[in-house]
C-alpha cells in the first residue's frame, strides 16, 4: 500500500462526541504544533446541541502557512463509534486511521488502501482511572499522546503546555501527564513511530511564520480587544452563537482593565438586553449621546436590527455592530460557518440604505478593523458593521502578534463642544459645510442655549427642523449618498498579490479571483495550486464596502474573474454588480455553502471546470450562479 | 411643520432660580391637533421643568413614535431630544443613560408605542430601573395612525367608527408596580395642579419613575362611548391633590396632620399628599395595587402618587459605573495601551 508521505504538510481529525472533554485535549494537540513553529489552524465543526452529538476537529498542518481548510483528512482520530462508517470512508487514500480498539473493528469498517492503529483507548482508562469521569476525560488524553508518537511532536511541549494550562494543581497536571505518556508510550510500543507524514520543528516551515511571534487566538477575542482598545464603553447584546464570546471576553477585559482606580467602580456597561432590538437600540442611545458603544449578534439578530440599522443611517447616529456569521434561520444551522449576510447586511433596512462594512480575514484584522470600526462610525456617522463569522470568530487562527501604536487618538468625527458652537458661524445638524456629506453633530448638555435638536428620520431639513417637503428630502439622501462616497477613501483599501509566476500558461485569459474574510486563505492556496496548473490567477481581497475604485478597474482588467465566497447565492457577486458598472458575465461565482469552511481543493476544482468547461471563450458566461 | 416661537420675551417675566424665563423652556408650535390632551401634557412638562430649576440643556428628550412621541418637539427647544423608533424608546433611553448619567431624562411615550410595540423594552426598562422619567400619553386609541383602539382601551369602550372593544384594557400603572417601578403615578392631562408636581417629584426621584397620563384624543377617542375621553375621565376621577417642594425651598407650611402625606425624595425634595379619607400610603406596594385595582372595579380612575420607595437603586448604581460619565472618558482612561497588548500577545503563544 502507497502511505502519504510528507513533513509539515496534512490535515488531522478528530472525530468525538459533543460534551465529552475532548475540545481542550484536541487544542492542546494544536497548541503543541503551534509551540513547534509550524503554522496550523485547528477548527470544531460542532452540533448545535450540548451533549451527545458527533463533534469533529480539524487541525490543518501547512508548512508554507495556508491556515484555511485543504479538504480531505490525511490522519482520522475517532473516539465516536456513531460517525466511525463515515470517519472511514472520509480519509484520503494512503491515509492513516487511529481508532479504539477497545471493541475490535467491524469489517465493514476496514478499507484495504489505508493504515489502522488501533489503541485501547476505553480499556487503559478503565484499568487506569477508578471513577468514570476521569476515564472519560483522559482517554482523550490518552489519545493525544498516541497522536504525539505517530506525528513526532515533541513531548516536552505538550507537558509544558499542561502545565501552563493547570498552573498550580499539581494533581491534574500529573494525571494529566501520565495519561499522554501512557498513549505516548502505547504507540511507540506497538507502531512504526513516527508515521511517513509528521511534523519537524523548525523543518519545512514558512520562515516569514517561524520568525515572527505569531499568537493563536481567535477573531472573537481579537474583536473585544479591539472594542476595548477602540474605547467602547458601552455594550448591549442578546446571546447568540457564534458571537456570544465577543462579550463574553469583552467583559473579561473590561474587568481587568477598566476599572476606575480611585473608586473601584467601572468605566464600562454591559447589558444583556431583552433581545436584539432592544440591545441595538441600546447602542444608537448611547452614541447619540457621545459614548463609544457596540453590539454583537448573527444573522437571527441582524434581522432583528433591521429597523435600528435604517434609522441610525437616515438619523447618522454612530453604530458598531460585530456580525458573527452563521448559516440560516435560528433552526438553519447555527453552529456552522457561512459568509450569507452580505446582502442583509450591506442593504440593511427601509427605504434607500447602504450600511458601511468591513471584513476581516484575520484575528489580527478583527482587533484592527474593529478599532477602524469606532472610528469610522463616528467620522462617518454612521452604523459599521464588522462582517466576521465563527469559522473566524470562534476557531484559533494563528495570528501576527496584535500590535499597539501608542500616539493612536480616537477620532470622535465632527462634533462640535460648547467652544466649536460659540465658534461656528452658522451651524445646522444637517448643513453640509465642507462638502464631504458629512455634517457636525453636537452632544446633549453640551452647551447652554446652542446646539440643540430634534434627531428623526428623515422629515427635516438641513437646520433638523421638521419638514415633509420633497425637495428637503431628496437632499438631504443625495446628501447621504455623497457621504457614502467619501466612505471610500475612509474604509480599508482592498489587498492585491502579485500573481505566482508560471512559466508557459495553458491560457491567454487574463484571469482574476475575488475574495473576502475566511474565504481568502483557502483562495490563496487554490490560486497556487492552478499556477501549478499552468493559471496564472491574480487575486484582490475586498475588505470594506463601499468598494474601493480599484476594484473596478481590477475586474476591467481581467477577461474572467471567480468570485469565491461561502453562501448559495453569490451574495458579493451580486453586490459587486449591482454597484459596479461591469458586465456580470464576467464574474464566475466559486460557492461553499454547506455550513463547514470552504476547501482549497474545492475551489481549486470549480476552477478548474469554469475553465475546462469553455477554454478559451469563457468570457459569456451566465449571469446567474449555476 | 413647526416653527420656532418668537424669542421675545417680556422682560417681568417671572424667573427661576437660575434665571430662566418660562419661556426658556418653550418648544416649537404644536402641530397636534386643536385641544389634545398631549399638548397640556407637553405644557405641563415644560412649567415643571421651569420651577425646578432644571437647565433645559441638561435635559434629553426622548420618544418613540405617535402623536404623543412628536410632543418633545412642543417643549424644551434648548434640549437635545430623540424621536427614535415605535416602541423602542426605552431601549434609546438606557443607552443614553449610561453615556452620561448626569443629564435629566425624559420618555414620552403613548398607549401604542408602550402597551403594545413596545410591552416589552417597558418591562424591561422598568426592571432594570433606568433613571429617567417616563410618560405615557394615553388617549385609549392609537391616534397617528387614526383611531383605532389601542391595548389601553377599556372593555366595552366604543370607538369612533361604532366598534366595542371585547378585550380587557392593560392597566400601564398597575403593571408598573407589579413589575417593581419606584415611582408610580398617574394624572389626566386637564390636571395640571396634580400633574405638574408629580412630574417634579418624578425628575427629582433617582430612579424610574412612571406617569400614567390619562390624555384624550380630540379627534379620534373623544366621545360618550370611551373611557378615556374628557367627559368620562372626569367622571371617573378619584385624584389626590399634590403639591413638590424642591430641596432648595424651605418647607414652611405644615399640613394638617392626619390629612397629608409627605414623602421626602433622595435629593432632598418632598412630595405632598393630601388625601384625608383613608390615609392612602405610598409606601406599599400590595395596598398600592389593591387600591388601583378597588378604584378601577368600582369604575374609578384612581390619580396621584400611587407608589414610590425613595432608596432604589437605579440602572447605573447596580451596573456600579464609576461617577465620571462614560462619554467624557479620555483616551488614557480607556485605552490599556501597547504595553499592556504585548502581555496579552505573549499569553498566547
Ligand atoms: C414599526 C412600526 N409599525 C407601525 C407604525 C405606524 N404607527 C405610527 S404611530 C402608531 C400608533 C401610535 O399610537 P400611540 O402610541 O398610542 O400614540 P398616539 O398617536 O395615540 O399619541 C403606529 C401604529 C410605525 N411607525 N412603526
Ligand atoms: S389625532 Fe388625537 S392624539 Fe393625535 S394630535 Fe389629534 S387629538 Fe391628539
Ligand atoms: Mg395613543
Amino acid at each position: 500500500m502507497k502511505q502519504i508521505k510528507g513533513v509539515n504538510d496534512f490535515v488531522v481529525k478528530f472525530a468525538n462526541v459533543n460534551g465529552s472533554g475532548s475540545a481542550s485535549a484536541n487544542h492542546l494537540f494544536a497548541k503543541a504544533i503551534f509551540r513547534m513553529g509550524i503554522p496550523v489552524s485547528p477548527r470544531n465543526i460542532f452540533p448545535s446541541n450540548i451533549q451527545g452529538l458527533p463533534t469533529w476537529y480539524e487541525v490543518r498542518v501547512s508548512a508554507k502557512g495556508y491556515l484555511g481548510r485543504r479538504g480531505g483528512v490525511d490522519i482520522m482520530c475517532c473516539v465516536n463509534p456513531q460517525s466511525m462508517e463515515a470517519d472511514v470512508a472520509s480519509v484520503e487514500p494512503g491515509g492513516y486511521f487511529l481508532y479504539d480498539s477497545t471493541k475490535p473493528l467491524a469489517p465493514h469498517l476496514q478499507r484495504d488502501d489505508i493504515s489502522y492503529f488501533g489503541v485501547p483507548l476505553t480499556e487503559m482508562c478503565m484499568r487506569e482511572y477508578p471513577n468514570p469521569r476521569l476515564q472519560q476525560l483522559l482517554k482523550n488524553v490518552v489519545y493525544v499522546g498516541a497522536m504525539a508518537a505517530l506525528l513526532d511532536i515533541k513531548f516536552s511541549i505538550l507537558k509544558d503546555l499542561l502545565g501552563d494550562q493547570f498552573k498550580g494543581k499539581e494533581k491534574l497536571i500529573s494525571s494529566n501527564v501520565h495519561a499522554l505518556e501512557m498513549g505516548y508510550h502505547y504507540a511507540m510500543d506497538h507502531f512504526k513511530c513516527p508515521l511517513p507524514i509528521h511534523l519537524k520543528a523548525g523543518g519545512n516551515a514558512a520562515p516569514h511564520i517561524q520568525e515572527s511571534e505569531h499568537i493563536l487566538m481567535n477573531g472573537n477575542t481579537a474583536a473585544a480587544l479591539g472594542a476595548i482598545y477602540g474605547g467602547a464603553t458601552v455594550a448591549a447584546w442578546y446571546p447568540i452563537t457564534p458571537s456570544t464570546s465577543v462579550v463574553d471576553a469583552f467583559a473579561q477585559y473590561a474587568e481587568r482593565m477598566r476599572i476606575d482606580p480611585g473608586s473601584g467602580k467601572k468605566n464600562f456597561a454591559i447589558v444583556q438586553a431583552e433581545d436584539e432590538l432592544a440591545a441595538i437600540g441600546m447602542v444608537v442611545g448611547a452614541s447619540w449621546n457621545g459614548a463609544r458603544a457596540f453590539t454583537a449578534t448573527s444573522g437571527p439578530g441582524l434581522s432583528l436590527m433591521s429597523e435600528f440599522l435604517g434609522l441610525a443611517y437616515f438619523a447618522e447616529v454612530p453604530v458598531v455592530l460585530i456580525d458573527v456569521q452563521r448559516s440560516g434561520p435560528s433552526t438553519g444551522m447555527p453552529t456552522r460557518s457561512q459568509q450569507s449576510d452580505i446582502l442583509a447586511a450591506a442593504y440593511a433596512s427601509h427605504g434607500d440604505t447602504k450600511q458601511v462594512l468591513l471584513f476581516p480575514a484575520t484575528p489580527r484584522e478583527c482587533f484592527d478593523m474593529t478599532v477602524q470600526a469606532f472610528d469610522l462610525a463616528e467620522q462617518l456617522q454612521t452604523p459599521v458593521i464588522l462582517m466576521s463569522d465563527l469559522d473566524l470568530g470562534m476557531n484559533d487562527w494563528m495570528s501576527p502578534p496584535l500590535e499597539w501604536d501608542d500616539s493612536y487618538q480616537m477620532d470622535r468625527g465632527k462634533v462640535l463642544d460648547a467652544e466649536g458652537l460659540d465658534k461656528a458661524a452658522r451651524w445646522g445638524r444637517y448643513l453640509d459645510v465642507d462638502g464631504d456629506g458629512i455634517c457636525y453633530r453636537t452632544l446633549p448638555g453640551a452647551h447652554p442655549d446652542k446646539g440643540a435638536y430634534f434627531t428623526r428620520g428623515s422629515s427635516k431639513n438641513e437646520m433638523a427642523v421638521y419638514s415633509e417637503s420633497g425637495e428637503d428630502y431628496v437632499q438631504n439622501m443625495d446628501r447621504l449618498l455623497r457621504k457614502f462616497e467619501t466612505a471610500k477613501s475612509y474604509v480599508p483599501a482592498p489587498k492585491t498579490h502579485d500573481p505566482i509566476p508560471v512559466s508557459k500558461p495553458k491560457t491567454k485569459l487574463k484571469l482574476g479571483a475575488l475574495f473576502f474574510g475566511t474565504s481568502a486563505s483557502p483562495a490563496y492556496e487554490a490560486v497556487e495550486m492552478m499556477a501549478e496548473d499552468g493559471y496564472p490567477i491574480d487575486t484582490m481581497r475586498i475588505r470594506a464596502f463601499p468598494f474601493h475604485e480599484s476594484l473596478d478597474a481590477f475586474i476591467h482588467a481581467h477577461d474572467l474573474v471567480f468570485v469565491i465566497e461561502q453562501n448559495r447565492d453569490g451574495q458579493m457577486r451580486r453586490l459587486i454588480i449591482n454597484e459596479c458598472e461591469i458586465p456580470p458575465g464576467k464574474l464566475r461565482p466559486i460557492l461553499n455553502y454547506s455550513g463547514t469552511p470552504i476547501t482549497a481543493r474545492s475551489i481549486a476544482d470549480e476552477i478548474r471546470n469554469a475553465l475546462g468547461a469553455k477554454s478559451a471563450e469563457v468570457v459569456a458566461l451566465h449571469s446567474e450562479p449555476v | 411643520m413647526s416653527y420656532i416661537k418668537p424669542k421675545f420675551q417680556h422682560p417681568n417675566m417671572p424667573k427661576n432660580a437660575l434665571g430662566y424665563t418660562v419661556g426658556d423652556y418653550n418648544g416649537a408650535i404644536s402641530t397636534l391637533c386643536a385641544g389634545c390632551g398631549h399638548d397640556s401634557i407637553s405644557a405641563a412638562i415644560r412649567n415643571a421643568c421651569f420651577l425646578s430649576s432644571i437647565p433645559p440643556h441638561r435635559i434629553a428628550k426622548l420618544s418613540g413614535i405617535g402623536c404623543s412621541s412628536k410632543m418633545p418637539t412642543y417643549f424644551l427647544g434648548r434640549s437635545h431630544g430623540f424621536n427614535s423608533v415605535h416602541g423602542r424608546m426605552p431601549s434609546v433611553a438606557t443607552g443614553a443613560s449610561l453615556a452620561n448619567r448626569e443629564l435629566t431624562y425624559i420618555g414620552i411615550s403613548g398607549d401604542g408605542d408602550t402597551a403594545s410595540i413596545g410591552m416589552g423594552q417597558f418591562i424591561h426598562l422598568i426592571r432594570r430601573n433606568v433613571n429617567m422619567t417616563y410618560i405615557v400619553a394615553n388617549n385609549g386609541c392609537y391616534g397617528l395612525t387614526k383611531g383605532q383602539d389601542s391595548a389601553t382601551a377599556d372593555l366595552g369602550a366604543v370607538s369612533k367608527a361604532g366598534n366595542v372593544n371585547p378585550f380587557d384594557g392593560i392597566d400601564l400603572a398597575s403593571l408598573a408596580i407589579l413589575q417593581g417601578a419606584s415611582f408610580v403615578g398617574r394624572s389626566f392631562s386637564g390636571d395640571k395642579e396634580q400633574l405638574e408636581p408629580l412630574i417634579r417629584a418624578a425628575m427629582a426621584h433617582k430612579g424610574f419613575a412612571f406617569i400614567d397620563v390619562v390624555s384624550p384624543c380630540v379627534t379620534f377617542n373623544n366621545h360618550s362611548g370611551s373611557g378615556k375621553s374628557y367627559a368620562e375621565t372626569r367622571k371617573a376621577l378619584d385624584a389626590m391633590p399634590l403639591d413638590f417642594v424642591p430641596m432648595r425651598e424651605e418647607i414652611r407650611t405644615q399640613y394638617e396632620p392626619g390629612t397629608t402625606q409627605g414623602v421626602t425624595l433622595h435629593d432632598g425634595s418632598v412630595i405632598h399628599l393630601h388625601k384625608a379619607s383613608n390615609g392612602y400610603k405610598t409606601d406599599d406596594r400590595n395596598a398600592a395595587l389593591l387600591s388601583v385595582q378597588e378604584a378601577r372595579d368600582e369604575g374609578r380612575l384612581l390619580t396621584g402618587l400611587l407608589y414610590l420607595d425613595p432608596n432604589t437603586q437605579n440602572l447605573a448604581q447596580n451596573l456600579k459605573l464609576a461617577s465620571k460619565p462614560l462619554n467624557s472618558l479620555s483616551k488614557d482612561e480607556l485605552c490599556p495601551g501597547s504595553r499592556m497588548l504585548d502581555s496579552i500577545n505573549q499569553g498566547l503563544r
